[in-house]
């Protein structure tokens, strides 16, 4: 039953990523400006040669045939190679990763220790005054572009990952927050209340399993807002990841790079959430 | 009405008249340069001080708010419609258009936004004219952002098509396009009401982030993203503060749609 779904989550996954693969390569063939090579302005180019780029263009005409190109390659781990950069893409990937994963893991651990602290705290005290503080906080932080963030990030020379900790901790706390607020106000919780029960062995016992499969399921959601969080992070911030080399791919019209990083980046996020509901149904008949 | 949700309502509705009557205000306009006042400090004839290349800073920040503020209701307007179109239509059908529907959102939903917004932000031309650029950045805004409402709208629409009053009119024999359009679709309103207010602070910040990556707005035209570019070469944020004054004004227009919507919109 368990591997089953989760074979139907890796199929669909699979699905989801050619669908988008077949998306981005169309838009990519029909983008403006696709079939310009300036290669084609070198005078030192013979008439041959020429003739040379013009028939490995007129290969990339037809989308489906550009698309099973690409996925050739790519079964081949061949991604093909980044037109501004001249390097392969696969390289450039594995070059930059580790950076993302670096400062978007720490950014995304530490916005979730801050958020479900101020949550934990704003529905275990219920005083008005934490709660103030917590909704003004993340309200605050809601307000300012993930851009202006990275911008303060180098004028006050804190860490990367601390703007990006700061740009999904609003989310994760209002989410959080509303999460446990409702577990707190089920008829259980006010029944073990009025039995006497401790309010630590009611967060565990009673609020925690309520609340926890949401908590795991919004985990997942946080790892696409820290990638997309990473983007003007890195580029600002300097720091030589996925994000930058998005940014920098953006400036110069690079879409091959453009679109593989964009299908990892998908494949990335689409895993998360599926850990995440692979998880939730590996907990669930522990609960019962 | 609560006194700070008025208080919000005031805040912009005061803003969106100061930056229409941006003409009368600053008649010199946002691209007029003083080239002998240079990034100048605020003094009476320019209230903000002057750019680097000696434009009016009070005058842009009209001009760009007028911007962005007018064109990321546009561009909410665009994402409900193609929302309602989408996710109403796929939650009205059901079946495998829903299950078609759905997937299709997910894999919008599964992309992170600024990642997205780039992307297809590239696919287009980037030296374009200024205005061809506003078109196109709130265009793709509006294009992009229908997927979060489509979900939302296509489990609403899902709920309605099972109610009592559609089943008597399909009863009554009415079907198809007519029943979506006389009966689901005004039943949607307070639902693609509230998903259009949540999507006009998303596109305002989403063009900021973009203006500040150098992909949005194109100079001279300004905008608050162009605007709050001009961040990028503060060593410390006491040193001008004037320059600061776009991002207050972002900041105080986010924290009003903030309290304009209710938490119950804002999570849904």
């Amino acid at each position: 039953m368990l591997l089953g779904k989760i074979a139907r989550h890796f199929a669909s996954i699979a699905a989801l990523v050619l669908l988008g693969g077949l998306l981005s390569a169309t838009l990519v063939r029909l983008a403006p400006g696709f079939d310009a090579d300036e290669r084609e302005f070198d005078p030192n180019l013979s008439a041959e040669s020429l003739r040379a780029i013009r028939a490995e263009r007129a290969s990339q005409h037809n989308i489906l045939h550009f698309y099973v190109g690409y996925l050739r390659g790519a079964a081949h781990g061949d991604l093909g190679t980044s037109r501004a950069l001249g390097q392969p893409v696969l390289s450039l990937l594995q070059d930059r990763w580790p950076v993302t994963a670096r400062v978007a893991g720490i950014g995304l651990l530490l916005g979730w220790v801050l958020a479900s602290t101020l949550a934990f705290i704003s529905t275990f005290w219920q005083r008005p005054a934490c709660e103030i503080f917590g909704t003004t906080l993340s309200g605050a932080f809601l307000c300012v572009p993930a851009a202006v963030l990275a911008l303060a990030s180098v004028v006050f020379n804190s860490p990367g990952y601390l703007a990006i900790a700061l740009i999904v901790f609003p989310k994760i706390y209002r989410y959080a927050r509303n999460l446990l607020a409702k577990s707190y106000a089920l008829p259980h919780v006010t029944a073990a209340r009025s039995r006497g029960l401790g309010e630590l062995r009611i967060l565990a016992r009673h609020v925690l399993p309520v609340a926890g499969p949401q908590m795991i399921a919004l985990a997942g959601i946080t790892v696409s807002l820290a990638l997309g969080a990473a983007v003007p992070v890195e580029s600002l911030c300097g720091l030589p990841g996925i994000g930058q080399l998005a940014w920098q791919a953006a400036l110069s019209r690079d879409l091959p790079l453009l679109v593989n990083l964009t299908v990892i980046v998908t494949l990335v996020t689409l895993l998360a959430n599926s850990s995440a509901d692979v998880m939730i149904q590996v907990l669930r008949p522990r609960e019962a | 009405m609560k006194p700070a949700r008025y208080l919000a309502c005031v805040v912009v509705v005061a803003v969106c008249a100061v930056s229409l009557s941006a003409n009368w205000l600053a008649p010199a306009g946002s691209a007029k340069q003083f080239r002998e006042v240079p990034d100048s400090p605020p003094s009476r004839t320019h209230l903000l001080g002057t750019d680097e290349l000696g434009r009016d800073r009070f005058a842009r920040v009209l001009y760009g708010t007028r911007i962005s503020l007018l064109l990321a209701p546009a561009a909410a307007m665009v994402s409900t419609a193609l929302a309602a179109l989408i996710g109403g239509l796929a939650g009205y059908l059901g079946g495998i258009w829903l299950k078609l529907a759905r997937a299709f959102t997910d894999l919008f939903l599964s992309l992170p936004w600024l990642f997205l917004l780039i992307t297809v932000r590239a696919l287009m031309p980037l030296n374009v004219s200024p205005l061809v650029s506003v078109l196109i950045t709130f265009l793709i805004l509006g294009l992009l952002g229908w997927a979060a409402s489509a979900r939302v709208l296509s489990t609403s629409a899902h709920a309605l098509r099972n109610s009592d009053f559609v089943l008597q009119a399909r009863a009554s024999g009415l079907a198809g396009p007519r029943l979506f359009f006389i009966h689901v679709l005004p039943n949607l309103k307070p639902v693609l009401y509230a998903q259009f207010w949540i999507s006009i602070p998303v596109f305002i910040l989403s063009e900021a982030n973009l203006g500040i990556l150098g992909l949005g707005v194109a100079e001279p035209l300004p905008s608050w993203g162009s605007l709050l570019r001009e961040l990028e070469g503060l060593l410390s944020f006491r040193e001008e503060p004037w320059r600061l004054v776009p991002l207050f004004l972002l900041i105080l227009v986010m924290t009003s749609f903030q309290l304009l919507l209710s938490n119950e919109e804002v999570t849904a």
